[in-house]
């Protein structure tokens, strides 16, 4: 019992994982600085801005409903943090729990469904239209994020518990290797750059359309709670695409991937502007779960 | 309230918002996405320029005016210029008139590189933002070495300019403008090249020819819908009609359309200066006139700011003072003309056509007091109604 808790508050659960996924925020923040010719930020601050929201005022929006107001940053972060005991302990331990990864793929979900419960409480209009905007968005890519995973099942042959997987893959080899898993590969990039709504795909809070959308009328403990399930998001989607297709984090080239990875996603949220939502929709609908579908083809072929 | 009306949600884009530098207020009315209409307020920077530059003398109000807008400080000043050496019949010396152009020139440059950096940012791509900018540095750092300052040179001057420009203070604006134009080719071709950029410029509020003339646009927001207009060239002023440029002009009436012609724009304004170094360091003489008093008459001034026409009216009845001086900046026909551009678009349209036409609000304000039944009120009553309040304020304070 003693170690359940362990587990889930301090390793590798939610002090480990804010620590980590802090590192990723500076990562993110001191890489895109560096594009832009500007300094960047010191180590710390992903910390400093989150102590500070934590001493701040909370306010209610009137007419908002309060319990699902508060809760759903609550249970954006608890989900995150779900995720991140799976993946770390599976690394660590090795242990398989058959079926986790739909475990996960279904936990990833939840800061999505938060989001959208989030924008419908705050009874601003702008919140609303973050809210709608979500919706839209999760309705595009999931789709094609569960084909790319399915290619990971079917080269496997059914392996469904994520050790299994990175084991597997250390002892074939990675899927990216092969052309299939090279394209679901991609499209698990894609997929994630709108999950953890990155520019190109930052429409739910397009700052300058609808000022953060559904975080706009939030402050203080539960805007940082939301700020860190943001972060959590961008440390922990690297990890799961280097645990599905580069053959997890158990050496340092392991680790080196996972950056590799990290860095990726800034660059491509530094050299593209955003989108509008129904270019996202046809491009989701069209041209990435196209590729999703041949390469689930390419794997049955063996490719 | 009709049922229909109960469908249009409003979003309101101000009076402070992200996508705006300075407090304006436009009332965005969308159904889902998409636009169905659009209020603009304005009047919240409202300064009281116009009464203020009564009360001062001609030479004191080139520097109020240089204050009316922040970015182009300049253009304010040359048209105040142009409109009083108009109503004096002022010849300035041809010195004078190069380095009102080379000022003139070097404030479009920044001014649209300033603008498209903030175009990058309402699009998310911050990045351009950062590099644009990083482009304008060297400008800036010019203007400060030649004018004396990054912005608000105070060079202009009635009857001519208040500082020289030596050869080797031309030589530095030039080196600064060969280093500016990779980096201007770089820009373009990234508008040019990049899929995901054009998907979102293209087609995005759109203002046809025919609209863009109803409702009186000017600069580049007209450019890019096909009207050929540029003071400079229409009605030359300064240098303009002694050295040899065009005007960049483009049909198709979007915000991808507007930003080439920004883009086409600074590269003749390189081309521009360039000229007038050149010709300027084979030049003698004085860089102004001397003059001692301004007549009786009246007098107008245009310039072509790096946002469109700036307008002034100066009117002298003799004496120090002007007796009335009006002011007309150009966002104030071009925001209006976002009142067509945004309708029929999504929201996030709206949002880069409402900065596409580079708006600058403290410029652009105008107020108009009425009471509850819509009855003006007059400069008069303002006044009287000012007077009653003070005196109210002053009692409660007494007490």
């Amino acid at each position: 019992m003693e170690m359940i808790f362990f587990d889930y508050i301090i390793f590798p659960g939610i002090l480990f994982t804010l620590a980590a996924a802090m590192a990723v925020s500076w990562i993110d923040r001191k890489v895109t600085a560096l594009l832009q010719w500007r300094v960047g930020p010191p180590v710390l601050q992903p910390f400093y801005d989150f102590w500070k929201l934590f001493k701040k005022e909370t306010v209610i929006p009137k007419g908002g409903s309060v319990m699902v107001f508060l809760l759903s940053p609550a249970v954006s972060f608890s989900a995150l943090i779900l995720v991140s005991v799976i993946l770390l302990k599976t690394t660590l331990t090795s242990m398989a729990y058959i079926g986790d990864i739909f475990v996960v793929i279904y936990l990833l979900l939840i800061p999505s469904i938060a989001v959208i419960m989030s924008g419908a409480a705050s009874s601003n209009p702008l919140a609303s239209l973050g809210a709608s905007r979500e919706m839209k968005m999760v309705l595009s890519y999931e789709l094609p994020f569960i084909l790319a995973v399915c290619v990971v099942l079917i080269k496997t042959g059914g392996i469904t518990d994520l050790a299994g997987i990175v084991a597997y893959q250390n002892v074939h080899g990675a899927f990216i290797g092969s052309l299939s898993g090279f394209l679901a590969f991609a499209v698990t990039v894609v997929c994630f750059q709108s999950k953890m709504a990155q520019v190109p795909f930052d429409i739910p809070e397009a700052e300058q359309e609808i000022m953060g959308g559904a975080m706009i009328e939030y402050s203080g403990p539960p805007l940082a709670l939301f700020v860190a399930a943001r972060w959590i998001l961008m440390a922990l989607l690297p990890l799961l695409i280097t645990m599905l297709y580069l053959g997890g984090i158990h050496s340092a080239l392991g680790i080196l991937k996972y950056v590799g990875v990290v860095v990726l996603v800034i660059l491509i949220k530094n050299t593209n502007p955003r989108l509008r939502i129904n270019q996202t929709l046809r491009f989701f609908w069209g041209i990435v779960t196209g590729v999703a579908a041949v390469s689930i083809i390419l794997a049955f072929l063996g490719l | 309230m009709s049922k229909e009306k109960k469908k249009v949600t409003e979003i309101p884009i101000g009076p402070y918002h992200p996508l705006q530098e300075e407090p304006e207020f436009f009332r965005l009315q969308v159904e889902g996405e998409k636009v169905v209409g659009l209020e603009i307020e304005l009047g919240y920077n409202h300064r009281g320029i116009e009464k203020l530059s009564e009360s001062k003398s001609f030479d004191q109000i080139l520097f109020l005016v240089e204050r009316i807008c922040g970015i182009c400080s300049t253009s304010h000043p040359f048209a105040y210029v142009n409109a009083v050496e108009d109503l004096a019949g002022f010849k300035i010396p041809e010195k004078a008139k190069y380095i009102r152009t080379i000022v003139g020139e070097m404030e479009r440059i920044h001014s649209h590189l300033l603008w498209l950096g903030l175009a990058g940012h309402f699009l998310g791509y911050n990045t351009v933002w950062m590099w644009s900018w990083k482009y304008r540095e060297p400008l800036l750092e010019i203007c400060e070495k030649v004018f004396g300052n990054r912005q608000h040179y105070a060079m202009m001057k009635i009857g001519g300019v208040r500082r020289d420009i030596d050869i080797s203070k031309g030589n530095l604006i030039k080196k600064g403008m060969e280093d500016l134009l990779p980096k201007l080719d770089m820009l373009q071709k990234a508008v040019e090249d990049d899929p995901v950029i054009r998907a979102r410029l293209k087609i995005a509020g759109t203002l046809p020819k025919k609209e863009a003339r109803e409702y009186c646009v000017v600069g580049p927001t007209a450019r890019a819908s096909g009207i050929n207009i540029d003071i400079r060239k229409d009605d030359p002023y300064a240098a303009y009609d002694l050295v040899n440029w065009d005007v960049s002009l483009r049909k198709e009436g979007d915000v991808y359309a507007k930003t080439m012609v920004r883009l086409e724009e600074m590269r003749q304004s390189a081309k521009i200066i360039k000229q007038c170094v050149d010709k300027l360091s084979g030049l003698k003489g004085d860089i102004d006139i001397d003059i001692k008093e301004i007549p009786e008459g009246e007098g107008i001034g245009r310039h072509e700011a790096p946002r469109g026409e700036v307008f002034h009216y100066v009117k002298s009845h003799g004496g120090s003072v002007p007796y009335r001086h009006k002011v007309k900046a150009p966002s104030y026909a071009n925001v209006l003309s976002d009142e067509f551009a945004v309708i029929g678009g999504t929201i996030p349209d709206a949002a880069l056509t409402l900065a596409a036409v580079d708006p600058c609000y403290c410029c652009t304000e105008r107020m108009q007091a009425t009471d509850e039944k819509g009855r003006k009120y007059s400069p008069k009553e303002l006044i009287k109604l000012s007077q009653e309040k003070t005196e109210e304020i002053r009692k409660k304070q007494a007490k």
